[in-house]
């Protein structure tokens, strides 16, 4: 039986605890009645995925028939499905959505279904490689589809491949993937790594375009989502719901697929990480000194290499599949069984150690602007109910933050870099001076549309995420960040985790309430 | 010979070595003669160390010069100094047809454009295109130099000695500012901020309005805070410009890093095979690139100038000038336009350190390391070292 989450309080017998610190980690001692959470222990693992699968596209939940009742021969199917962002790390062969496509495209095979294409939900994400399509998807699947032009990659500034399918109540256009809205049926496959994941937030945002993006991945809908992981509150989302419904009603017949993972997150030889410091065997301590000595003579390219090449162990826990409402509310039951857990009470310093991913740096570089988000936009809106720091106190990050950027994935993001958050960090202020022209600049649509670039306005999107953070707490520090870097983005740095904390109380006073976010694993902080 | 290449070898390990090693020597020579009427002594005040004096001491200025100019000599051509009256003058140190006894004068000086003199090898004279690298006058970085009475300025009381010294360095600026085709400039590129760099910055955003935005390449944070203060612009380093251009521009990108667009007029303030190459990168088809640094032998790949038709223009020192607005105007001298810029625009704050003469290896060093110093213009002060009015350096 898996352990739930754990809050531990430091007293003087607890062991340095482990804070990720990039392609790295350092071992913290944070002060004597300091709060440390620990997600819960990875839940078991489904026996046998492909039968579940296969049971979940017989029984479907919601209001939806089988998915062998939908396919009919001669008809238009699609298979959309989540991009490179998910899961994170990436997971090993086979991949949820290779397991899940194979099973849908028996059924469509055994229907007669010869008219069926797949396409990569990247919404505004670079394409995928096809390496990074191979192990998504597997061979079996990429060489049946690829070669004959059938495997697709979303392409959000192509006006002939979207449609236009009305406005919301509220005004916000829906226009999304013309082959998926005008297939006979869209199935959709989704891997949930967070609640944030899924739901009609599927179709609604990875086949969308930027003039429908728009609407919900601004500053006020970030600063309107408390947080991204409860979708009751969260702006995001309920612009989304907006959306997906609209395109019911624009009669897309969707059949939605969602997946969710357990957090075993790390294979054994970093077995370490994903373990409570007390906890620690010979074998694990062992595996720590290996690992951070080695990477103290790794050169920092190395480093990178050595990490983004992890594939994780993490397994299917659940599938459920139909309608796209009724099959979400069944996956945030399961990722809330995974990632909550119970906290008292908000704290002055929250303290998290930021690791070499996130969903937009897969075998990438993590830039300034990507630690930003990670540690304001994601870790931040880890929360249920109330944020983990209170308002008005201080995020300590812990990152080494370089002034590199990947040029072929994030070329627009140097730009904002340079220009952009040299003039200002202010995200109102940025939406209102700067989208329109990263978001429609030439250059950046051609290297979106044809390399493997992030859309021209995605930075922008990341400093948005940062927004509802950057209202909440009075200061960011970064732990051992490149000092201009760190300047350039508006944050103070410190060189020991000692200064930081010296400094944090500078803003929130003296003896503070003090909380480390031991993640990954991933977790959701249930704030009472 | 065995000094200049000592001095080229040296600065190859640091700018402005050459003054330890190379030709330049401080020690005394007798008072410069006048060449002949019309001329008069000046005693400087102060006398700015330029870019052009650092390439001579390190031996790296191109032998295209050789004719050009006559041995020894004492450099120094950014002067304010003072008359035997006392009174203050800016020397304007082109030695012309006038200058030099030649009467009618070469077409070029017949119609103001001085700096484009024919005859700076000829006449009483010897050669020397400049006071500051010809033998019989003397120059700046000494007690007394000689001028003819065409190449001084009266200095107005307002201004200081630090601001006059700024004058010669600014009207450089200034009539390379003016070149280059006029009007509907969308985006104009400096490259550097030197002093040379920063008065065309000050001299663009006065005098020409038909330059919308500027992007400026400073290296330096005090180069940056400076370019900000003379003039609205972007400011961005070296190897942001490209990015920096397209973005204004809208342009694509090649694989080789060449914009497809890029801005009509790029000042090149710089003048190296570096600086050039970049100034060709962001430059769009048909614009111009004004190339206000002194280049000396440069390596660049020119096949983009020519498929681009890409016009370069050099721009040496001054004469008269042709204000952009109103297009109509008479010509003005660029030297009385330089007194106002540098007033108008309080040039003068970029004089950052003023030395001795005796401390002349200090001085040089560094002027030549002036933008990682935090300094813009060098300059020797001669006001209160008497006991150096007898002595002079002597290259």
């Amino acid at each position: 039986m898996p352990r739930p989450g754990f809050v531990l309080e430091v007293d003087r017998s607890t062991p340095p605890t482990l804070c990720w610190h990039g392609e790295g980690f350092k071992l913290l001692r944070l002060p004597v009645g300091s709060r440390i959470l620990y997600p819960p222990e990875p839940l078991a693992a489904l026996k046998d995925p492909d039968e579940a699968i296969r049971q979940a596209l017989l029984h479907p939940v919601g209001d939806s028939a089988p998915l062998p009742e939908l396919l009919k021969a001669g008809m238009r199917l699609t298979i959309a499905f989540d991009d490179i962002s998910l899961p994170l790390p990436p997971m090993e062969r086979p991949d949820n959505r290779q397991r899940v496509i194979e099973a849908v495209l028996d059924m469509a095979a055994d229907a007669g279904v010869d008219d069926v294409v797949l396409i990569c939900a990247l919404a505004l994400h670079r394409r995928m490689t096809s390496e990074e399509l191979r192990h998504a998807l597997g061979d079996r699947i990429y060489d049946a589809f690829a070669p004959h032009g059938l495997l697709l990659q979303h392409d959000a500034e192509d006006p002939s491949a979207l449609v236009h399918l009305g406005m919301t109540d509220h005004g916000e256009d829906v226009e999304i993937n013309r082959r998926a809205a005008e297939s006979d049926l869209l199935v959709y496959v989704n891997i949930n790594l967070v609640a944030m994941d899924g739901g009609h937030k599927s179709v609604a945002t990875g086949l969308a375009s930027y003039r429908s993006l728009r609407h919900h991945h601004n500053v006020r809908t970030m600063q309107h989502s408390r947080s991204f992981m409860d979708q009751a509150r969260s702006e995001l989302h309920s612009s989304n719901w907006r959306m997906g419904r609209l395109i019911a009603a624009a009669g897309v017949k969707i059949f939605q697929i969602e997946t969710t993972l357990n957090t075993d997150t790390f294979p054994p030889a970093f077995g370490f990480l994903q373990k409570r410091e007390w906890e620690w065997g010979a074998k694990d301590r062992a595996s720590y000194l290996a690992v951070s000595k080695s990477l103290d003579h790794t050169p920092p390219r190395m480093a990178r290499t050595i990490f983004q090449s992890i594939k994780s162990p993490h397994k299917m826990s659940s599938v459920q599949a139909g309608e796209v409402e009724a099959v979400h509310a069944v996956t945030t039951d399961h990722v809330y069984r995974q990632q909550l857990v119970d906290v008292e009470g908000q704290t002055d310093i929250v303290v998290m150690g930021l690791p070499y991913i996130c969903p937009y740096n897969v075998n990438s570089i993590m830039n300034p602007i990507l630690v930003a988000c990670l540690g304001l936009g994601y870790f931040f809106n880890l929360y249920r109910g109330k944020p983990l720091v209170r308002p008005g106190g201080v995020v300590i990050l812990s990152h080494p933050t370089p002034w590199s950027f990947n040029p072929i994935h994030h070329p627009s993001y140097i730009d904002f870099f340079e220009e952009v958050l040299a003039d200002t960090t202010d995200p109102v202020e940025i939406e209102k001076t700067y989208e329109e022209r990263f978001a429609t600049d030439d250059w950046y649509r051609h290297l979106y549309r044809t390399s493997y670039a992030y859309h021209g306005v995605h930075p922008f999107y990341m400093w948005y995420w940062c927004a509802h953070a950057l209202d909440h707490v009075a200061g960011v520090i970064i732990v051992g960040g490149d000092t201009k870097a760190v300047h350039r983005l508006g944050f103070k740095r410190a060189s020991t985790m000692r200064d930081a904390l010296e400094m944090a109380e500078d803003i929130v006073g003296r003896d503070p309430s003090i909380t480390q976010f031991h993640c990954p694993p991933m977790m959701i902080a249930d704030v009472h | 010979m065995p000094k200049f290449a000592a001095a080229r070898v040296a600065s190859g390990w640091r700018s402005g070595s050459g003054a330890r090693v190379g030709p330049l020597r401080l020690t005394d020579v007798d008072e410069p003669d006048l060449p002949a009427s019309g001329w008069q002594r000046v005693r400087p005040r102060l006398s700015g160390i330029c870019g052009s004096d650092l390439a001579s001491i390190d031996g790296r200025s191109s032998r295209y010069f050789e004719p050009l100019v006559s041995f020894p000599f004492i450099p120094g051509h950014e002067v304010v100094g003072e008359r035997d009256d006392g009174t203050r003058v800016v020397l304007e140190p082109v030695l012309r047809c006038v200058t030099r006894g030649i009467d009618p004068p070469c077409p070029a000086c017949a119609s103001g454009q001085t700096n484009r003199c024919r005859n700076m090898a000829f006449g009483h004279l010897k050669p020397g295109l400049q006071t500051g690298y010809c033998a019989p006058t003397g120059g700046g970085w000494g007690a007394t130099l000689v001028a003819h009475d065409s190449q001084l300025h009266a200095v107005p009381e307002s201004f200081t000695d630090q601001a006059a010294v700024m004058v010669e360095p600014t009207a450089c600026a200034l009539h390379g500012a003016l070149l280059g085709p006029a009007g509907g400039h969308e985006t104009a590129v400096v490259i550097g901020a030197g002093t040379l760099g920063l008065c065309t910055v000050a001299a663009i955003r006065r005098l020409r309005p038909d330059i919308d935005n500027l992007v400026v390449v400073a290296k330096h944070p005090e180069q940056r805070r400076l370019a900000t203060e003379l003039g609205s612009c972007t400011i961005v380093q070296p190897g942001e410009l490209a990015r920096a251009v397209r973005r204004r521009t809208g342009s694509l990108v090649l694989d080789s890093g060449q914009l497809t667009g890029g801005a009509s007029l790029v000042f090149d303030c710089v003048g190296s095979s570096q600086s050039l190459a970049s100034a060709l990168a962001v430059v769009e088809p048909g614009g111009t690139i004004v190339l206000l640094g002194m280049p000396g032998e440069v390596k660049v790949d020119l096949t983009g100038l020519w498929q681009r038709e890409v016009s370069i223009t050099g721009a040496y020192a001054y004469g008269t000038e042709q204000l952009v607005s109103p297009a109509s105007g008479q010509p003005r001298r660029t030297f009385d336009l330089s007194f106002e810029l540098v007033a108008d625009a309080g040039l003068e704050r970029l004089v950052s350190a003023l030395y001795p003469l005796n401390r002349y290896r200090e001085a040089i060093e560094h002027a030549a390391d002036a933008g990682r110093r935090g300094a813009t213009k060098v300059a020797f002060d001669l006001r209160t070292s008497k006991k150096f009015r007898s002595k002079e350096t002597q290259a």
